[in-house]
This record gives structure tokens, C-alpha cells and sequence, in this order.
């Protein structure tokens, strides 16, 4: 059972003072050396405050203090998780975004403190009701920040997933598959899916892998290629890997890996004439005509 | 009992499987295909696996073993026509056909299988 309190005197203070406590709150905002002055503009900072009081203000007209999983407060916290995404993406830090919503603790109090006087028992109990719902909505914010943040995070992922797989035609059937950056079984996985099924929508029949942006290349690096090849075999198209560094060369040879019957060029554009050289097509230098 | 059928184009043969393929059907066309690469004298066998989308570690296996007994029968075999998601599936159970050629489709496959078999003679 809950102690019997005095009852709140919080939502007839922000009624009556909300004027005030906004006013005064801006002020501190603006003086507080937390305030990001490059990424958010004052006029901004007002509307977003007065938008916040106001819904807080609505919050508690319900008497809903002391729960903050209450209907009454999903406006709040429905505002301040847009406050909190869109902060997230401008650059702010975590304890910045809840520093807007702690530092209403101030000049709430001191309202707070002006309207109670000498009743020293009903300030401590209204100060601890307040302190309890603002502190869950500071960290609601840091809760939704976080999230934000790992959706952007995901998103990224995907995103250089994606951009780093293309597989360019560079002749009616010829293939160039340019790797970029570590091969891990996941991107081994991407990138067979797509040249598969682009062999599959070009019908060409040699897939060059360009392996000159990868930057090592180690057991399961030639592990990952070796599969991929066999795949690109499997659908009837050959394989040859270019771009080999002299480094790559060395590492390759001295952890005793196997590339078997894989041809293998040092350069994309020797392995582009031996390409060229297979199809039966051929490019003679300075002559219009060659397509 | 259903089986595959298996045509016969000059001095190829043509198996199309077209149905799902499970291990009696496959054990199957193991005994009709070499029947007839000795009953027709076939110098090529061309296996279009295109309808097919997926494969176990069995019928892997039965491809391989097909292409293996093909050979030693003097008749090529070209794989014809694998979907990208079989071919890695093949390629993770570890069964990467060495020894058994591959095509896009039945027309390149066709066109393999006449220059391997002009190379040998």
C-alpha cells in the first residue's frame, strides 16, 4: 500500500504557471553550457519546450503522476520520441537529449517552491513525484536515442552491403565482379547470390572476380572464393580472378593455399583480353569499327 | 513407375527432368541413361536441371556418379541449366560436380558437348 500523501499540487502549479515555468525553463536551456548552439536554432528550442510542457501539462490534468504507463502520458512520450530520433540523426549526444528534459526539474521546482511556502512535507512529496516522472521520461529519451541510433546503424549495414556487390557487363559475355573490402561468409553469400543471377539474366559465360580492393586474404578469404567459383562453374560460366597484389601473391602462396584450377591474372585488364580472347570477340586498338 | 524421359538428338542424348526429383527417380535415370548410351551409342548426354530448385546432398551425388559411368562409357556429360540457388547448394554440401561440364542452357550445352566430342575423335 502507498503512504497516504498529501495530494499533488503539481497539475493546478503547471495550469496556472505554465507561462512562467516554459519562460523560465528556455532561459536556463539557453544558458546552460550543454546547449548545442550549431545544431539546434532558439526559436526551435522554444517551440520544442512549450510543445513539451504543454503535453506534460495535459499529462498530469488526469492525475496520472505516479504512472507513467498510463494512457494519459503516451502524448508526452510519443513527442519526446520524435525530439529524441530526430536529435539523434542532427549529431546530438544521449546525455544532451536528456539533459532538455532533466533541466525542466529546475524552475519547476522553484514554482514549486514558491506555491507550498512553509509546507515543508507537501514540497518534499510533490518534489519526489515530479522528480520520479521526469527522471522516466529523461530516460525514455536516452531509451528511443539508443534505438534510433542502431536503426541507423542497420540501416548503414544494408546499405554497404548492397553498394558494395555490383556486377558490371563489360562485354555481351563477360562479367566484372570488383570486390571491395573483407569477404566474410555473409558478403561471400551476397555476392555469389547476385553474380548467379546475373550470369542467369546475361547468360554470359566468364565472370571476372577483381579482388584488388580486398584488402587480405587469408584461409577463409580464398576459402570464400574458391566457392564462389565452383558455383559460377556449377551454372556453366568460367571464373577468372585479377587483381592479385604482389603482397596478396606471397600471403597466398605462403599459408599454402590452393586456388587449384582457378585461372588467375595479375591485372582486371589481362584478365579482361583473356576474356575477350575465349569468347572469340577481340579489340584491335584505334579502329572505330570495334564496336 | 514414373521416370524421366530421355531423347535422343543425333549422337547426344537428352535427359529434361522436369518433375521433383527424388532418389528412386534419380536411381532411375542412372539405369535408363546408361542403357542407352550403349544401346544408342551415344558420344554426349546433355542433363537439363533447370526446373529443378532444389537439391540434396544425394542427388548431388547421382549427377556426379552419372557424368563418372558416362565417361567411362566414351560420352561426355554437360550439366545444363542450374539455378544459382542450387548451384550453392552444391557448392556448401561440398559437391562441386569436378569432372562434370556445365552450360547456361541446353543450347550451349549442346554447342560444348559437339566441340568436346570433335576434340577427342
Amino acid at each position: 500500500m502507498k503512504t497516504q500523501r498529501s495530494s499533488s499540487r503539481i497539475p493546478v502549479v503547471l495550469k496556472q504557471a505554465e507561462k512562467d515555468i516554459l519562460a523560465d525553463w528556455v532561459k536556463r536551456q539557453l544558458e546552460s553550457s550543454t546547449l548545442r548552439t550549431d545544431l539546434l536554432k532558439e526559436a526551435e528550442l522554444r517551440k520544442e519546450s512549450a510543445a513539451f510542457l504543454a503535453a506534460f501539462r495535459n499529462a498530469t490534468q488526469n492525475g496520472a503522476l505516479e504512472d507513467m504507463n498510463a494512457a494519459e502520458w503516451s502524448e508526452v512520450k510519443s513527442g519526446l520520441a520524435e525530439l529524441s530520433r530526430s536529435r539523434a540523426q542532427a549529431g546530438f549526444t544521449p546525455a544532451e537529449t536528456a539533459t532538455f528534459v532533466f533541466s525542466l526539474k529546475q524552475p519547476l521546482f522553484a514554482r514549486l517552491q514558491k506555491e507550498f511556502e512553509s509546507d515543508t512535507e507537501g514540497l518534499a512529496d510533490d518534489m519526489w513525484r515530479a522528480t520520479v516522472s521526469i527522471d522516466h521520461l529523461g530516460l525514455y529519451t536516452t531509451e528511443v536515442f539508443q534505438q534510433a541510433r542502431e536503426d541507423i546503424i542497420a540501416r548503414q549495414q544494408r546499405e554497404l552491403l548492397e553498394l558494395s556487390t555490383p556486377v558490371v557487363q563489360l562485354w555481351d559475355d563477360i562479367l566484372a565482379l570488383p570486390l571491395v573490402g573483407t569477404l566474410d561468409s555473409e558478403r561471400t553469400q551476397v555476392v555469389m547470390e547476385t553474380l548467379l543471377q546475373k550470369i542467369v539474366d546475361t547468360g554470359a559465360a566468364i565472370a571476372i572476380i577483381d579482388i584488388t580492393g580486398v584488402p587480405t586474404v587469408d584461409t577463409l578469404v580464398a576459402q570464400h572464393l574458391i566457392k564462389t567459383v565452383s558455383a559460377t562453374r556449377l551454372m556453366g560460366a568460367d571464373c577468372i580472378i585479377s587483381g592479385i597484389r604482389p603482397q596478396i601473391a606471397q600471403t597466398i602462396v605462403h599459408l599454402g593455399v590452393n586456388l587449384g584450377e582457378i585461372p588467375t591474372k595479375a591485372t582486371l585488364a589481362d584478365a579482361f583480353a583473356v576474356a575477350l580472347k575465349r569468347t572469340g570477340a577481340s579489340l584491335r586498338p584505334g579502329s572505330e569499327g570495334a564496336r | 513407375m514414373e521416370h524421366i524421359p530421355i531423347l535422343k538428338m543425333g549422337a547426344f542424348l537428352l535427359a529434361s527432368i522436369q518433375v521433383d526429383m527424388h532418389d528412386q527417380l534419380a536411381l532411375k535415370l542412372q539405369d535408363d541413361l546408361t542403357e542407352r548410351i550403349v544401346r544408342d551409342r551415344a558420344r554426349g548426354v546433355l542433363i537439363d536441371i533447370s526446373t529443378l530448385d532444389v537439391v540434396d546432398s544425394f542427388i548431388g551425388r547421382m549427377i556426379a556418379s552419372i557424368a563418372g559411368m558416362a565417361r567411362v562409357l566414351d560420352a561426355e556429360t554437360v550439366v545444363v541449366g542450374m539455378r544459382p540457388s542450387v548451384a550453392i547448394t552444391l557448392v556448401e554440401l561440398g559437391l562441386p560436380l569436378e569432372g562434370v561440364y556445365t552450360a547456361l542452357n541446353v543450347e550451349k550445352g549442346m554447342a560444348l558437348l559437339r566441340d568436346r566430342v570433335t576434340e577427342r575423335s
